[in-house]
Parts: C-alpha cells; structure tokens; sequence
C-alpha cells in the first residue's frame, strides 16, 4: 500500500511540474509535507539544500530521500520511477509529433501562461520554508518567538547571492558554518 | 555515423557523465547536452537541438530527464531514450542514497543539526532569488494576462489551494490564448 502510494504521488509530481528548477519544488512540498506526513517540514528543507548540493533533479533527488525513508530501497526505486514516468511518455509523445509536423506553436503558448503561475507556486513554498526556518513551525508566528540569527543570516545571505554574486552553493555552506560556530561561541 | 550499439554505449556514458558532474539543474545540462552531442558528436543539427530543448523545457516533469529522452530518443528510438534516462537519473540515485542514509544518522547531532539550520536561511536566500529574478523577468514582459496569473496563483497558493489545480486551470488558459492568439493572426 505504502508503494503504491509513493508511486502515485511521485507520479502526480512528474506530471505537474512544468519549467525545470525549483518548478517541482512546491507540488513535492504538498505531496510530502501536507498530503502524506512523510517528512517534516524541516527535512524538507534538509532535503531541498541536499538537493542543491548534489547533482541531479530535485524531483528524482526528492524521490529517492523519500522512498528510502519510507520504505527502503524499494521505495526509492518506485518512487523514481513514479516521478519519471510521465515524462517519459508525454516526451516521447511529444518528440514523435515534433518529428512529424515540427510545429512547437501551441506547447509554447501554454507554458508561457504556465512560468507566472510556476513562479507564484514557487514563492509560496519558499515562504514556508523560510516560516519555518524563522519560527521554527507555522502556527507559533509570534514575535517574541522569531530566530533572530536566522532572520540576520538569510538577510546577509540573500546580499551575498544577490549584490556580491556569490555562488548559491558556497553562500549555503557559509550559513551552515556560521550558525555553527555562533552556536559553539554560545550566542 | 557509428552503428547503433556504439552510439549506445557513447549514448550511456556521456549523459551518465553530464549527470553525474553537473550542478545546477536542467538548464545547465542541457546546454552541455548541446555542446557534446552537436558541437563535439556532430549526431543533431544545431536548430534540431534547439527544438529538442524546448521540448524538454515545455513537457512535464524535470528538464534534465526530458532532455535525455529527448536526446536518446531522437538517436536510436526508446532504447535510446531508455538508455540515456538510465544513465540520467543513475548518479543521483546513488548519490542520494547514500547521503539518506548518512543524514538519519547524523541528523540529531547537534553541531550537524545547527549547520542544516543555518543553511535553511541559506536555501530560503537561494529561492527568493530565483523568484526575485523570474518575477522580474514576468514583470518587464508587461504582459497583463502572465501579471494578473502570477497574483492569482500567488494568492490561490498561499490560500492553500492544491498546485496541481493551479497547474491546470493555468494551463488550459494558456491554450485558450494560443488558440485564440492563432486564429487572430489566420485571419489577418
């Protein structure tokens, strides 16, 4: 039962992610934070900076965290194929047509109405993960309780990424290390 | 061109290669897809490769495994295609079970645990970049439509309405626009 179900929400999430990167970022959120009680909220975002940290698509990465949490080994094989499988089809599909008729006209227009929805998805789970990060769950949003060290260590990390360039990956491990060694030094 | 078992094999260990070394998601492994397959195998024309992309980047699911059934599929039919998803999604497979069973191990270590939380503000930085920088691309398009669909599926999201719903009824707009869009430009 707990196959089939990894398997039909990985599925669900390969087939409703459009536009590569973080795209199926907020449907794996749904899927394994909301829907199924998989991981929590904090190992999602473990999940998420493993995933930038690693090669490899978030949505196969998720796949295999998950499947091995779950359920092994086994899991992990059918949650990957779940979350492959549509596109397998549908590009195959797609790449048959294509070869045929070579008209792209019509999968263009509909993503092009899909990036602004993909981008308001996106922004809403990155909400949640940095609710999370701030105040440690969603339903103590309080001010007394807010993580000030996380709100000053995303502050500089977004200037690092944003005005100084600095590589994503390297501004992630700088946080990590910083919070570290504030945690050593006692503050 | 070789015979197929050879392109196979090339196939296999050049999309296992790109897999395994490249970070940054499927935007970037497509472009270095371009650069072996067109540039250095000579296997796709430039402007095939290009269509190839952006079937890649409009299908469902991730660029990187669209990609490399793309590819496979366009040089030897589905073994093809099998063959370079096998090797696509091999690496991180691997990669990432091991890390799993490393991370429920060291999870509730306390320094490792402070690090995770430090790089959550990271990873929350990284993300409200991406959407800084794609919101700003929707925004100078100043297409009303693609601004009004990112306020209303921001607000739909955040009210707690499923993504995939999102997904869909955006969607379907899209295609009344392209077909529309078509007809217009028919009859003129």
């Amino acid at each position: 039962m707990i196959y089939f179900q990894l398997f039909l929400s990985f599925l669900q999430i390969g087939l409703f992610s459009f536009g590569g990167g973080y795209a199926a970022m907020p449907l794996i959120q749904e899927q394994v934070t909301e829907l199924h009680s998989w991981l929590s909220m904090s190992e999602f975002t473990d999940l998420i900076t493993i995933s930038q940290m690693t090669p490899g698509p978030i949505a196969v990465n998720s796949a295999t965290f998950v499947g091995i949490k779950i359920a092994g080994v086994p899991g992990a094989l059918l949650a990957t194929f779940g979350c492959i499988l549509p596109s397998c089809v549908i590009v195959t599909l797609i790449a048959k047509l294509y070869l045929k008729y070579r008209n792209m006209s019509l999968l263009q227009g509909v993503l092009n109405s899909l990036r602004p929805a993909v981008v308001a998805m996106i922004a809403s789970a990155g909400i949640s993960i940095l609710i999370t990060a701030f105040w440690g769950s969603e339903t103590a949003i309080s001010l007394s309780g807010t993580d000030w060290i996380m709100v000053a260590l995303f502050g500089l990390a977004v200037v690092l990424i944003q005005k100084v360039q600095m590589n994503p990956i390297l501004v992630m491990t700088l946080m990590g290390v910083a919070k570290a060694v504030l945690y050593v030094v006692g503050i | 061109m070789e015979n197929k078992k050879q392109v196979l094999i090339k196939l296999f260990f050049s999309t296992l290669y790109l897999s395994a070394f490249t970070f940054g998601g499927g935007y970037v492994i497509v472009t270095l897809m371009k650069k072996k397959f067109v540039d250095q195998y000579h296997w796709i024309d430039e402007d095939e490769m290009l269509d190839l992309v952006a079937i890649a980047q409009s299908a469902p699911g991730a660029i990187a495994v669209n990609g490399a059934i793309v590819v496979g599929y366009k040089l030897a039919g589905l073994v093809g295609a099998i063959t370079a998803i096998t090797a696509t999604i091999l690496p991180p497979f691997v990669i990432i079970s091991l890390i799993s069973f490393v991370y429920t191990a060291v999870r509730d270590n306390v320094i490792v645990s402070q690090v995770l939380a430090g790089m959550q503000a990271g990873v929350g930085a990284v993300i409200a970049s991406v959407v800084f920088e794609m919101g700003r691309g929707i925004y100078h398009g100043k297409n009303p439509m693609s601004i009004l669909i990112l306020i209303g599926a921001f607000i739909a999201c955040t009210a707690g309405v499923s993504v995939i719903y999102v997904v869909i009824v955006c969607g379907l707009i899209g295609l009344i626009r392209t077909c529309f869009h078509n007809k217009k430009e028919a009859h003129s």
